[in-house]
């Protein structure tokens, strides 16, 4: 049997090896679903290998060196931020390294020249703007009642957290779609067709650094949904239920909408977090005071 | 590994083409051809580009927007000149702005002729591009060998 101390570990290695596995499977069942969603067939499933794969077979083209030590950053904080929260860490330390590895992202697109990657560089601090109350709100909940900020204590708590928490969910799906790109929110990458700002953020990434990029959004969406499963952790089955669905809804939304303006993300963002998200921890700290 | 021809991305640029052309490109990533099912994708953006698809003669305006877009396109790259007049200038070759084929200013590696270039050619063209794109990944690839062997010669 593992000892009791090396369990934080081997989560954090676990983590780090497959969840890019799972973050690329989750991308290219994305891809099919939003295809077939369109009436298209479709890429193969593993397309999103293929892609990176390809990446790292092209010249590494950059406008300026420090692009490659700001690319670098941005995919070993994230991975750092998933360790920390898999290997049971504080919620609050895993939501900063989370934020830092996206400042590192808008620092590389400031890096180059380029005025499509300056605007999607200030969408994207936009979009951390609009997410980050929420992402805040959705810890202090937890914290509230599980009395914890450590996401071991919060996963072997046995508290069914939906069930205090739901305002909280609903908003953490919300901005979800902000944190997934996802397209009434997509404002910084233009992740689909649409060419308005190029490629926003990543503009003047190619080759190997683009790859990297895409490597730090897989670690990024099982972490997204290592949250979604904390709601549910006491029942794991329903937990893996409810990632399902959560994402299915995503990829609807991102299917049936179209792109906002960045005022309207950070308002309803923010106005969600301040219904939903306010409201549901004043009910509960207000039945804490009142209920024993 | 050859991932190059499982995912090869598409930069389209109109060299003063009538649309016609442009008009094809566009009905070749609808969902009746579905090109991403080889994963094809428009990018729209050079530096994420493998393959660059140009339509129209050049004219003198847009000369230098072609070489900065195609000087931008990491290596290994291939460039498709659809249609007629991207070919060779086609009915506008003797106009006094038209430069002629895209050739005249970068290298051309295909050629989609036709006026406009049906959908089914310009596929079967980006397919003939995807071998020849394999070819220059691989002498990319014995290029920086073969640096790297002369470097250790001159120790």
């Amino acid at each position: 049997m593992i000892p009791e101390y090396l369990a934080p570990f081997i989560w954090a290695v676990l983590y780090i090896l497959l969840a890019p596995v799972i973050g690329g499977l989750i991308a290219g069942i994305d891809r099919k679903v939003t295809a077939r969603m369109q009436g298209r067939v479709g890429p193969p499933l593993l397309q999103p290998f293929y892609d990176v794969a390809k990446l790292y077979e092209k010249e590494n083209l950059v406008v300026t060196a420090s692009q490659n030590f700001f690319v670098l950053s941005y995919l070993v904080f994230m991975a750092v931020a998933g360790a920390l929260f898999f290997s049971g860490g504080d919620m609050l330390l895993v939501i900063f390294a989370f934020t830092l590895s996206h400042i590192f992202l808008v620092l590389g697109a400031y890096a180059s020249y380029s005025p499509y990657s300056h605007i999607g560089a200030e969408r994207e601090l936009l979009q951390i703007v609009a997410y980050e109350p929420m992402i805040i709100l959705t810890a202090v909940g937890m914290y509230m009642v599980t009395k914890s900020f450590f996401v071991s204590t919060i996963v072997t708590s046995n508290i069914p957290i939906i069930l205090y928490l739901p305002g909280v969910f609903i908003g953490y799906l919300i901005v979800l779609t902000i944190k997934l790109r996802k397209s009434p929110f997509d404002l910084s990458t233009s992740h689909h067709a649409h060419q308005e700002l190029v490629k926003g953020v990543t503009t003047d990434f190619g080759g190997p650094n683009l790859g990297k990029i895409e490597i730090a959004h897989w670690y990024e969406y099982v972490f997204l949904l290592g949250v979604v499963w904390l709601f549910f952790a006491w029942n794991p089955l329903l937990a893996i239920v409810a990632i399902i669905i959560a994402y299915f809804i995503e990829i609807l939304i991102d299917n049936t909408f179209a792109r906002v303006k960045w005022q309207m993300m950070l308002r309803s963002a923010w106005i969600i977090a301040g219904t939903l998200g306010l409201v549901n921890l004043g009910v509960l700290y207000y039945l804490r005071m009142v209920v024993p | 590994m050859t991932y190059l021809k499982k995912s090869p991305w598409l930069l389209h640029y109109d060299a003063s083409s009538c649309n016609g052309c442009d008009i094809e490109v566009l009905a070749a990533l609808t969902p009746l051809y579905d090109v991403e099912r080889f994963g094809i994708i428009n990018t729209g953006n050079p530096k994420h580009a493998d393959i660059f698809l140009v339509t129209g003669g050049v004219n003198v305006q847009n000369k230098q927007v072609l070489i900065n877009t195609y000087e931008q396109i990491p290596e290994p790259k291939v460039v498709i000149a659809i249609g007629i007049c991207a070919t060779s200038g086609g009915i506008y070759r003797e106009c006094y702005n038209i430069l002629g084929g895209i050739d005249k200013i970068i290298p051309v590696d295909v050629y989609v002729p036709g006026c406009a270039a049906r959908p089914e050619s310009i596929i079967d063209g980006v397919v003939t591009a995807l071998g020849i794109l394999e070819q220059k990944r691989l002498a990319m690839k014995t290029k920086t060998q073969t640096k790297m062997v002369k470097v250790g010669d001159a120790r």
